[in-house]
């Protein structure tokens, strides 16, 4: 097995597997009540306490602009950290289930075609085929940007409640 | 191996900041007194002879050699050969003024500026040689005066110039003053168990050091191998280069402990003689600093060869040799000022040497560059450690009972259960208490600058002032003090600028000629409250009225109350008011006063009477992590409003309410009407009332104007944790920050001035259109 290799932790989410790098994921929590923040897009569902730091959590359904759903026994909460020291920014996402642990070797990364209007494209770093399963690779780092996270591009209107035919 | 001395820098720095301050105090002191009291001399001596010290140990020439002056002249004074005139108070006061700046330059990595200090060492030089009985032999006192009057590009006195300057006479011809040193070869080999008897080469070294500049290079060709070593065996044996007009038996005198234990030659080199003497790598820090010295010289000539910058040769010259101690003193590591390093300087040590001495050159070294703060550290009281252990300890006792009682539980032990989970919510409050303690200093720390503010400003003025200090052990928590000391500064400058009137002027009046400033500083209902108040001339509101009016701030018409009508010199525009006699210059700044003092979630206002004097309050939190606030409930959601900002709270009884122009809905309280805002409306969430009658209004004050915000409920009044939602997110509009409740749920806190600027801008918003 090549040292290149990382790992991948993948989640559902609208029946499809997503993959983020399982360097940045700091713990994974179920889901609890959230404090919401006036005058904040709906997929910021508020923030939560944990452990004494205030974390904002995001909806990943309504941020990619999937239909919202109940919540589950399944649904989690991610919760990822950039890496560069302790005082990093920490969000959680909410998916529907975390899947697996997967190793992927770069060289079976291939670029991401344009997914058009459904998922910010900037959030997208790849996409690997483990398993006969195709994997959609999230570039954690910016999930974590404040800037790309929270805001939404023009051409990405967000469209919650519109059923996507998937 | 050398041990990093980068380590102990901060902790340098951080001491001789302190030392100075308590130098500047006993010097004012002393200039109050008559009376040489031998212990303020004693007070000044120590800070001045342990910022040398520490200076010296650390590589920091211009310090070390510019304090040594100092600590000679201090030292007249304390051995009563010299008495202290007003005139050397304020030169001494002047240099605490230049060290400081020193220190900064290091703490920031950038070339001291030693111009600044070249005068005071002048004067200090000229005081020296004035008394007959001045310690004028001190060798290295000589050699600053030479250097000084030598050359006037430059002014590093620092021992390790002197080498430099040895060197550059003979590549160079042009520096061939006679210094009427001498160049001492010392060869000290010690015996092996020199180290057995408590002997120190080091410390040797360091007292020869003090007598001129020490070139010192060890030969360790003796050291075993590694598993034949001992500890306390000393293998190594040292070849030292002294330049100095000392003579031998000074010389001698250092080895005076261990002359039965080593072999010793000292003899005189002469000059040209072969420097190089082989050395091992592996020697100590001053060896190394010496070779970058070497280094320099052998690049001297090509230096002189490629100056373009117009400077004389000499110039350049005096310029590598103060960048030369600067980097012998590594104060400048990997920091690069240049602005064209030299292809020939293959050495990176002299490479930088060089282009620092063009940067000099070059004049382009200004200010320093901020950013680059380092972490800044707190001095705790050992009790208050002390306490905070004390109370660890119970913590970890309670914890162990706690898990005790749950290893084998059952009911009968309830009682016990409850009794020590008490326990444990008591020791939880007492350390969270202590820990708050932590950040809390004395204001003395903003009110120690005033003295000497005051004094300065007194001979500037020529105005005669008085200053009383009271209440300067009220503690304030550290981020609050570091950000109140600029205002706080700019207020009582204000105050003998503007307010104390000259003394003829207050002898006309039939006041005393000096005029009082009184700083006060108590705690006020979970305020400090910081008085700053002054028997001047006072503030005419009349006069402030119109200067408003001409300037626009204000309509000709409005009504205020004298308590607005100040508060207009906290205006932006009126901080530009052109000269009136009487209050020129009253509110320069003061909007940044007041600025500055509103971020802290603080306030000002003021009190004056004309003839009387002018008193200022600021008001200021008590620590900025923690508020105490009151829990309002709206709909499902828990907000904390700061109870500093709660005017009151009330029941809306219906006939007081009026509605204006469309959705502008105002309350009626007492002579005022104030808006209500529905928080629900506000964020856009579901609320358990909509309707006005009978509901709970909370009345809040902010940015000078009241608005009430309608509320469900009024939960706990409790002091709350502040926690920033930007740490993880970004700013909220409305928000001012997020806390912890004790079901661990997550509450907001509102941000009292950022709704009320909010609501007034929909409600321009709304009337506009209207208007249109």
């Amino acid at each position: 097995m090549s040292n290149q290799s990382q790992e991948y932790l993948t989640f559902l989410l609208d029946g499809e597997e997503f993959g983020v790098d399982i360097l940045r994921v700091q713990e994974i929590m179920v889901w609890a009540p959230v404090t919401a923040i006036p005058g904040t897009p709906e997929y910021l569902r508020g923030v939560i306490n944990l452990r004494g730091v205030i974390v904002p959590i995001v909806d990943m359904r309504q941020r990619f602009n999937r239909a919202p759903v109940e919540y589950t026994d399944t649904t989690v909460v991610i919760v990822l950290r950039t890496s560069e020291s302790d005082s990093g920014v920490v969000v959680g996402i909410v998916v529907d289930a975390v899947s697996e642990v997967y190793k992927v070797d770069p060289v079976n990364i291939k670029k991401a075609p344009d997914f058009g209007n459904q998922i910010d494209s900037r959030f997208i770093f790849g996409m690997a085929t483990v398993d006969d399963k195709i994997i959609i690779l999230l570039d954690a780092k910016k999930l974590l940007n404040v800037n790309d996270l929270y805001s939404v591009v023009s051409h990405v209107r967000p469209k919650i409640g519109e059923p996507i035919a998937s | 191996m050398s041990i990093d001395l980068k380590q102990f820098h901060q902790a340098f720095f951080d001491e001789s900041y302190e030392g100075l301050d308590s130098m500047e105090q006993s010097l004012l002191a002393l200039s109050d007194e008559d009376e040489t009291d031998p212990e303020l001399i004693n007070t000044i001596f120590r800070a001045a002879h342990s910022i040398k010290g520490g200076s010296a140990t650390l590589g920091f020439g211009e310090i070390a050699s510019f304090t040594h002056v100092l600590e000679t002249l201090l030292d007249e004074v304390r051995e009563g050969q010299r008495k202290l005139t007003a005139e050397s108070i304020d030169l001494l006061l002047q240099s605490c003024d230049a060290l400081r700046a020193m220190v900064h330059c290091l703490e920031q990595e950038t070339p001291i500026d030693v111009n600044d200090s070249k005068p005071l060492l002048d004067a200090f030089e000229a005081m020296l040689n004035d008394s007959g009985q001045s310690a004028v032999s001190e060798p290295q006192q000589k050699e600053v005066q030479k250097n000084l009057d030598d050359s006037d590009a430059t002014v590093i006195s620092s021992a390790q110039d002197a080498i430099t300057q040895t060197f550059f006479s003979g590549d160079d011809g042009e520096q061939n003053d006679d210094h009427g040193e001498k160049r001492w070869k010392i060869v000290f080999k010690p015996e092996p168990q020199i180290l057995l008897t408590g002997n120190e080469p080091l410390r040797i070294f360091r007292e020869l050091e003090s007598m001129g500049d020490l070139e010192v290079h060890a030969h360790t060709d003796q050291v075993p191998n590694f598993d034949q070593i001992t500890l306390d065996e000393c293998f190594i044996h040292w070849t030292l280069f002294l330049t100095s007009n000392v003579d031998q038996d000074e010389i001698k005198s250092a080895f005076d402990w261990v002359l039965d234990e080593c072999d010793l030659d000292i003899t005189l080199s002469e000059s040209g003689d072969d420097d190089t003497v082989d050395t091992d790598d592996n020697v100590n820090t001053e060896t190394r600093l010496q070779q970058d010295h070497i280094n320099l010289d052998n690049r001297g000539d090509e230096i002189t060869a490629e100056d373009d910058y117009g400077e004389s040769a000499s110039d350049d010259l005096e310029f590598v040799r103060a960048s030369a101690s600067v980097v012998a003193a590594k104060v400048i590591p990997e920091k690069t000022t240049a602005k064209k390093p030299e292809p020939s300087a293959a050495k990176s040590t002299s490479a930088k040497a060089i282009s620092e001495s063009k940067a000099i050159a070059d004049k382009k070294v200004t200010a320093p560059e901020s950013a680059q703060s380092s972490t800044t550290s707190i001095r705790v009281g050992i009790d208050k450690v002390d306490n905070l252990i004390n109370l660890v300890g119970e913590l970890v006792i309670t914890q162990s009972m706690l898990s005790e009682l749950g290893n084998n539980f059952d009911l009968e032990k309830l009682e016990r259960l409850s009794h020590g989970l008490e326990q444990l919510k008591q020791n939880t409050r007492e350390l969270q208490e202590n820990v708050m303690r932590i950040r809390m200093l004395p204001i003395s720390f903003a009110f120690n600058r005033f003295p000497r503010m005051i004094r300065d400003l007194s001979n500037k003025t020529g105005k005669k002032v008085d200053l009383i200090m009271s209440g300067e052990q009220t503690e304030l928590d550290k981020t609050v003090m570091e950000q109140i000391g600029d205002p706080l500064v700019h207020l009582v400058r204000n105050a003998i600028d503007h307010g104390l009137e000259m003394p003829e002027e207050r002898r006309a009046a039939g006041k005393n000629e000096t005029g009082k400033i009184h700083l006060n500083a108590e705690h006020k209902g979970g305020n400090i409250v910081i008085k700053i108040s002054d028997d001047g001339r006072g503030m005419d509101p009349e006069k402030i009225r119109a200067k408003a009016v001409e300037k626009g701030v204000i309509d000709a018409e409005a009504e205020l109350s004298v308590a607005e009508i100040y508060d207009l010199i906290f205006e932006p525009g009126f901080s530009t008011a052109a000269e009136v006699s009487d209050l020129s210059g009253r509110g320069v700044g003061m909007d940044v006063v007041r600025r500055n003092i509103k971020a802290l979630g603080g306030r000002i206002e003021i009190d004056s009477e004309v003839g009387r004097g002018t008193k200022i309050y600021v008001h200021l939190p008590l620590t900025l992590a923690i508020l105490d606030g009151q829990l309002v409930r709206v709909g499902r959601e828990v907000y904390i409003i700061p109870l500093v900002a709660i005017v009151e709270s009330l029941q809306i009884k219906s006939e007081l309410v009026n509605r204006v122009s469309g959705n502008m809905v105002l309350y009626r309280l007492r002579e005022d009407n104030v808006p209500i805002i529905p928080i629900h409306k506000e964020f856009n969430i579901q609320a358990d009332n909509t309707a006005l009658d009978n509901a709970l209004l909370v009345v809040v004050e902010g940015e000078g104007c009241k608005i009430g915000l309608l509320v469900d409920d009024l939960l706990a009044q409790q002091q709350v944790v502040i926690k920033s939602l930007e740490t993880n997110y970004k700013r909220v509009d409305g928000i001012s920050g997020a806390t912890i409740l004790g079901d661990g749920s997550v509450a907001l806190i509102l941000d009292i001035p950022g709704i009320i600027t909010n609501a007034s801008r929909s409600r321009r918003r709304n009337v506009s259109p209207r208007a249109a």
